[in-house]
């Protein structure tokens, strides 16, 4: 399971420049604490995994780089999240922009009840696009990107929702990628779907580490382990280790990971 | 024991289904009823004439022009109105006293009754603002007796979109008011349209509302302004039953008139059932 990992074993992460910093991070839902004075930096064009226990605070983690909890009145944050020099929760941030530079991607497929074509184009309408050729050759792109474009160019004005499940989850990818954004994030993009359909997923994440920092929030170990280069283990809010995947795994670091690795809890 | 239970609850069966029997039979009746009292007058000329003779002979077209004009000028006014109180209570507002209190206040102008609203009509829009009694303030009367039924129907169409479409519009860096406009309402149109058209189907058969503020008993003249007087199928019921010097006749005419406005809400109602029908079609999420 680890071997594949071992040609990453020279890259540490000082190797590499930091693409989304989060430093001292305190997350509060009404009074209950759920992340932890996190501090880590995620590298920039890798795969980072965020794994953990359910209800450890991994999404809220990952929820936390978009801003998408502006959208929740009784979450309250402490600390500094920064995209390259951007702390985006300082009170000018556009986060309108920033959200366009870190793309998200759910853990239920949830394209838009509109076609193919205009599930993809959305986000480039929104920011602006009018050009139809410009929209069709960046639809174009971003399908193939997404290693959808076979299987959908004949059928881009059809209804999305009519796709499988793993095809409608990588529609989605399509969607977050049509906006060039820089980070992607994905909270357990796999957890709906079917081994075939995960198993294409993640050949995609793998090709999609070539042009963004991806971050991907996922309860299977497996998959953290197939798929990523660096791994954040969080239990209780707390950030108990990250590091490069395979260490993490053969050698980690805390007895509390090794623990949940060896599927002892707690 | 065994045979009582079983006793017991096939009574109550039969008495579920007795009950379906009576109600469809009502409505069955009505309408036979209708049919057959009012079947007899209705001809195109009853259709497309104006009203003759003390309206013992000739049309009702005024009517019926006048309850299609009232309509669309209630949706008119309501529909934007109640869209965009709707689009705030459910995609702005936040969940607190404040839209608690709002709700409270469209719960209870639903509760208003429909004779309430014409007079309040007659006194905002006819006397205070002076525009007499004509279309426009008719149809503002009746904009405001809909208007809570639309927001409500909105309300619910818009709730049931599920949060996971704003989610994915708003992680693409879609504002809230795109989102609203580009992703939910075009996915919550068709189930609004139904509650609208619904709202509208009730208002077509109101009499209260009107008869101050819009209606007059007889008119040749067919509508040419907002500020017309108009007549309306309701009110030429009421007036044809309780007016003139007539009764038979007009009691004739009366049913015949009824037949046409039932026929209309049933038609409306048709309209509304098409676009459930198609709401559900495409709601696959």
């Amino acid at each position: 399971m680890v071997d594949v990992q071992l040609t990453h074993r020279e890259a540490g992460p000082e190797a590499m420049v930091a693409k989304v910093t989060i430093e001292g991070l305190d997350l509060w839902f009404d009074d209950a604490q759920v992340l932890k004075d996190v501090n880590c930096a995620i590298p920039e064009k890798a795969v980072t995994a965020i794994m953990g226990p359910s209800g450890c605070g991994k999404s809220t983690l990952l929820r936390a780089m978009n801003r998408m909890h502006d959208l929740t009145p009784s979450c309250r944050i402490r600390g500094k999240i920064r995209l390259d020099d951007l702390n985006i929760y300082d009170e000018g941030t556009d986060v309108y922009e920033l959200r366009r530079r870190v793309g998200m991607v759910f853990q239920r497929p949830n394209p838009f009840p509109k076609s193919i074509f205009e599930n993809v184009a959305y986000g480039l309408k929104i920011h602006g696009q009018r050009s139809r050729a410009a929209l069709e050759q960046a639809v174009e792109k971003a399908l193939r990107d997404a290693n959808l474009w076979d299987e959908v160019k004949d059928k881009l004005h059809r209804s999305a929702l009519d796709l499988s499940g793993g095809q409608q989850q990588r529609l989605c990818i399509a969607r977050a990628l049509a906006v060039e954004p820089e980070v992607l994030l994905l909270d357990e993009p796999a957890s709906a779907l079917d081994p075939v359909s995960t198993a294409k997923l993640e050949e995609l994440i793998e090709k999609l580490q070539d042009d963004y920092t991806v971050v991907i929030v996922t309860h299977n170990l497996q998959q953290a382990a197939r798929v990523s280069q660096y791994t954040a283990f969080l239990m209780l809010g707390e950030l108990v280790e990250f590091g490069v995947t395979d260490e993490v795994f053969t050698a980690p670091a805390d007895q509390r990971t090794e623990n949940y690795l060896r599927g002892i809890f707690g | 024991m065994k045979f009582s239970r079983k006793f017991r609850q096939g009574f109550w069966f039969a008495m579920s289904g007795v009950s379906i029997v009576i109600v469809l039979g009502m409505l069955g009746l009505i309408i036979g009823f209708i049919v057959s009292k009012g079947a007899d007058v209705i001809s195109w000329e009853f259709l497309t004439d104006v009203p003759h003779k003390a309206m013992t002979e000739g049309g009702i077209w005024p009517a019926i022009l006048g309850t299609l004009l009232l309509c669309l000028g209630a949706i008119v006014f309501a529909l934007p109105l109640g869209l965009f109180a709707a689009i705030y209570l459910v995609e702005y507002s936040r969940e607190g006293r404040l839209r608690r209190w709002i709700r409270i206040g469209v719960n209870s102008l639903s509760g208003v009754p429909s004779v309430v609203f014409g007079l309040f009509g007659l006194a905002l829009f006819v006397n205070f603002l002076g525009f007499g009694a004509c279309l426009l303030a008719g149809s503002l009367t009746l904009g405001l007796m809909v208007l809570p039924t639309i927001i409500r129907a909105t309300e619910e169409a818009l709730k049931s979109i599920p949060m996971s479409f704003r989610e994915a519009s708003l992680a693409l860096g879609a504002t809230r008011w795109n989102t609203t406009v580009r992703v939910v309402l075009p996915a919550a149109v068709s189930q609004i349209l139904t509650g609208v058209i619904l709202a509208v189907g009730r208002a077509a058969g109101e009499t209260a509302p009107i008869m101050f503020t819009a209606a007059v008993f007889f008119t040749k003249r067919l509508p040419t302004g907002l500020f017309s007087k108009v007549m309306a199928l309701p009110y030429h019921i009421y007036a044809l039953m309780t007016e003139g010097t007539h009764p038979v006749e007009q009691t004739a005419m009366a049913y015949g008139t009824a037949l046409v406005l039932l026929m209309l809400v049933l038609l409306v109602n048709g309209a509304a059932i098409f676009f459930r029908i198609r709401a559900r079609k495409g709601k696959k999420w």
